[in-house]
Formats: C-alpha cells, sequence, structure tokens
C-alpha cells in the first residue's frame, strides 16, 4: 500500500494538499492511506523549507507548492 | 507531470499567452475612460460632488488594482520560481555575515513565504549553517519588501515611491540582520533545532518548462487574487469614502507632516492589518491624495505587512521569547525610523 503524507502545520494551503491528495488517490485508483504530519520538528526531518511538502513512500516529491490531483495521480500511478 | 490537465487547454498555449497579454493591455487602458463612463454618464452623478468622486474613484480602482495584481504578480512569481528558498539557503551557507547579511536581504524580496512557512524556513537555514544574523536579515526582508505592495505601489504612484519602500526594507532588514548576528543570541534558539542538524533529506529535483512555470504561476496569481478579493473590495471601499466625502484638512491635522506622533499612531493601527497588504493600498492612496506625509504612508504599508502577530506565534516554536522581543522591536523601530526619516528628508 502506497503512504502519502501531507507535511504542514495545518494551515489552508496543506488542508488544500490534502483534499488534492485524496482525490489523486481516487482518480488513480491505487490503494493508499493519506496521512498528516503537523510536527515541525518532524516536518523538518524531511528538509523542506516551505509547507505543504507532500512525501509518496517516504520520498518528498514537493514542497512549497500546491500540485493539482492530476498531478499528484500522475505521480502515484508512475510508481 | 502535466498530461491529464491537458485538455483544459484547447488553443496552444504561446496563443493563449499573447491574447492574455494584449486583453490585458486593453482592459488597462480602457479602465479610466470607463470609470468616468459609469460615474458621471451611467449614474448621471455630478463631476466634482463628494458621491460622484467616490463612486469614479472606486470604478477606476477595482478594475486597475485587479489588473496590476494579475499582471504583475504572474510575472512575480514566474520570476521567483527561479529562486526557491533551497538554492537561497545553499548560497548564504558558506558567506560570512557582512554579505550574507545583505545578500540575504536582497533575497528576501523575491523569495517570499507564507507565515505558516516560517518555522521550516528557520529549522532549514539554521540547520544548513546559514548563521542567525543572516537567516534574521532573511525573515525580516522577506514580508516587509512585500511583492505586492510593491508592484502597486509602483502601479499606483510610480516607481518613486515604490523604490523608496523597498530601499527602506531592506535598510530595516541588514540593519536588524546585523544586530542580531552581533548580539549572538544563539542560545535563544530552542534546543531541538540545533539537535535536528544533519538530517535533512534529499529534496525533489523537479525539471520545469517555462509552459509549467507559467500555468504555475498563473494559478497561484488567480488563487491568490480570489483570497484577497474580499480586502481589496473593502479597501477600495474606503479608499473612495475617504477620496470623496472625507475633507483633505482632516487628514493634514492628523497624519499630515505637522503631526509628531502621525508615525507611531499608524504602525499601531496597521497591527491588526496583517494578510490585508492588498487592501491597504487603495486606503493609503486616497490618504497620500489628502495630504499624508510620504513617511507616515511608508510606516503604514511597512507595518501592515512585517508586523505580523500570528507570524510571532509560530515562530515561538522555535525560538524563546527574548530573541523574539528582539527581532519584533528592532522590525517596529526600524518601521519608526524610517518613518520619520522620510517625514524629515522631504518636508
Amino acid at each position: 500500500m502506497t503512504k502519502i503524507e501531507v507535511l504542514g502545520p495545518g494551515c489552508d494551503n496543506c488542508k488544500r494538499l490534502e483534499k488534492n491528495a485524496r482525490e489523486a488517490v481516487a482518480m488513480a485508483g491505487v490503494e493508499a492511506e493519506v496521512t498528516k504530519v503537523t510536527d515541525y520538528a518532524e516536518i523538518a526531518h524531511y528538509g523542506i523549507l516551505r509547507t505543504p511538502g507532500l512525501v509518496i513512500d517516504g520520498k518528498v516529491v514537493s514542497s512549497g507548492r500546491i500540485p493539482s490531483a492530476g498531478d499528484i495521480a500522475v505521480m502515484l500511478g508512475g510508481r | 507531470m502535466t498530461t491529464i490537465a491537458l485538455p483544459r487547454w484547447r488553443l496552444p498555449f504561446p496563443l493563449v499567452v499573447g491574447l492574455a497579454v494584449v486583453g490585458w493591455t486593453i482592459a488597462w487602458f480602457a479602465a479610466a475612460p470607463f470609470a468616468a463612463w459609469f460615474a458621471f454618464d451611467l449614474l448621471g452623478l455630478e463631476p466634482g460632488s463628494h458621491l460622484g468622486e467616490a463612486v469614479a474613484f472606486f470604478a477606476f480602482d477595482v478594475p486597475k488594482v485587479l489588473l496590476l495584481l494579475l499582471g504583475i504578480v504572474t510575472v512575480v512569481t514566474l520570476i521567483r520560481g527561479f529562486f526557491p528558498p533551497e538554492k537561497v539557503r545553499n548560497a548564504l551557507a558558506g558567506r560570512g555575515n557582512g554579505v550574507g547579511t545583505v545578500a540575504a536581504a536582497s533575497f528576501g524580496i523575491v523569495t517570499p513565504f507564507c507565515s505558516c512557512s516560517a518555522v521550516p524556513l528557520f529549522i532549514g537555514f539554521v540547520e544548513a549553517g546559514v548563521p542567525l544574523g543572516v537567516t534574521f536579515a532573511f525573515l525580516i526582508s522577506s514580508p516587509m519588501v512585500n511583492e505586492v505592495a510593491l508592484v502597486l505601489l509602483w502601479g499606483l504612484f510610480g516607481p518613486g515611491i515604490a523604490l523608496v519602500y523597498m530601499g527602506a526594507g531592506l535598510t530595516v532588514a541588514i540593519v536588524g540582520g546585523l544586530v542580531i548576528g552581533r548580539m549572538h543570541m544563539e542560545r535563544y534558539v530552542e534546543d531541538y533545532v540545533w539537535e535536528l542538524r544533519g538530517v535533512s533529506g534529499s529534496l525533489p529535483d523537479v525539471h520545469l518548462t517555462w509552459e509549467d512555470r507559467i500555468r504555475e504561476a498563473w494559478t497561484y496569481t488567480r488563487d491568490l487574487v480570489r483570497r484577497i478579493l474580499p480586502y481589496i473590495l473593502v479597501g477600495i471601499g474606503i479608499g473612495a469614502f475617504i477620496h470623496g466625502f472625507i475633507p483633505t484638512d482632516l487628514v493634514v491635522a492628523i497624519g499630515g507632516p505637522g503631526n509628531p506622533l502621525a508615525v507611531p499612531l499608524v504602525v499601531l493601527i496597521a497591527l491588526p492589518l496583517y494578510s490585508n497588504a492588498a487592501g491597504t493600498i487603495p486606503i493609503v492612496q486616497a490618504l497620500l491624495g489628502k495630504g499624508m506625509a510620504v513617511g507616515t504612508t511608508l510606516a503604514f504599508m511597512m507595518a501592515v505587512t512585517a508586523i505580523s502577530l500570528p507570524e510571532f506565534v509560530i515562530l515561538q516554536k522555535v525560538i524563546k521569547a527574548p530573541l523574539l522581543a528582539v527581532f519584533a522591536g528592532i522590525v517596529t523601530v526600524g518601521i519608526l525610523f524610517v518613518g520619520y526619516l522620510f517625514n524629515f528628508l522631504i518636508y
């Protein structure tokens, strides 16, 4: 199962990214679990400077921007 | 990466961009005649009357401010796509305090961040070995020289005031960074930040084409304008009211160069107005037109964008109270100083 993590303290951008990620999971038809990471120390472990960050299976795929559900679905389908 | 989104664009992409530029230009030149026609012909208001002037101000400012935001924020976003904070951090990590502080303050103009990114940014900089003073120069300049405010100032008042605003913001950021660097306040950074050193993971290495970049800049701008639109409309509404109804004498008495307390007064007023930078410009425009002093106006603009209570609260997670107080103090004193200096120089 794919593990998707949304990194961000919980501002609007992070919420929108989480929504896009959930839509992408439905679009790509893959089995995935979407979780949120709100703790700053944990976010820092991924080495991102800007929130929101998106992590798929432990790998940072974007930071500081909000990829569309379509883009995320492509990332999910491409693995 | 964008294959799924493609069918939305039926015309060839360069043509869409070209049409957008042409449409923008036509709308820009049509705004003033439209406002006059709307207020004085369609509504039949008297030119020079209180209501007529207020309505004309509103009908002229709404399209003008929206066009400026849509056009220039897209371009600014496009440019700053080439200066991600990751690159800035790597460029700053090896520098000495002096050069680093000036560079960090300059980077702050093109690399803004939302206040919820302040903490990851701070941790990332410190972790990479960027000195504390240099980090703060960036943290001060980035919100202080707000790109939306800069662009609107340029569009509504011309390059003079916009450049003065930028220069003043840079100066405060550089001096602030140097002072914090000199005070050796590293012990006031929360301990866990130091313990995180060296744990950075790998960053995504995304290759973006021009089309990707333009699209992303446009999407960002559209979302931004949609989010701040209510504030802009309220701001222009207040500006229109001031322009049409508030007597010039009153504005001069309170905000003019003759009132020594005007600068701290406007900074106090600006405190709760954070994040509504775009909405305050039309108010500032009207006030300046009614005789408010330039330094006072600059102080107001800077206080609105740079003194952010939510950001201070968020930063508490990584820095202890004394350092936070020094940071807030430098920003506030810097703004007051800029206000008084410009009032002194100009009048």
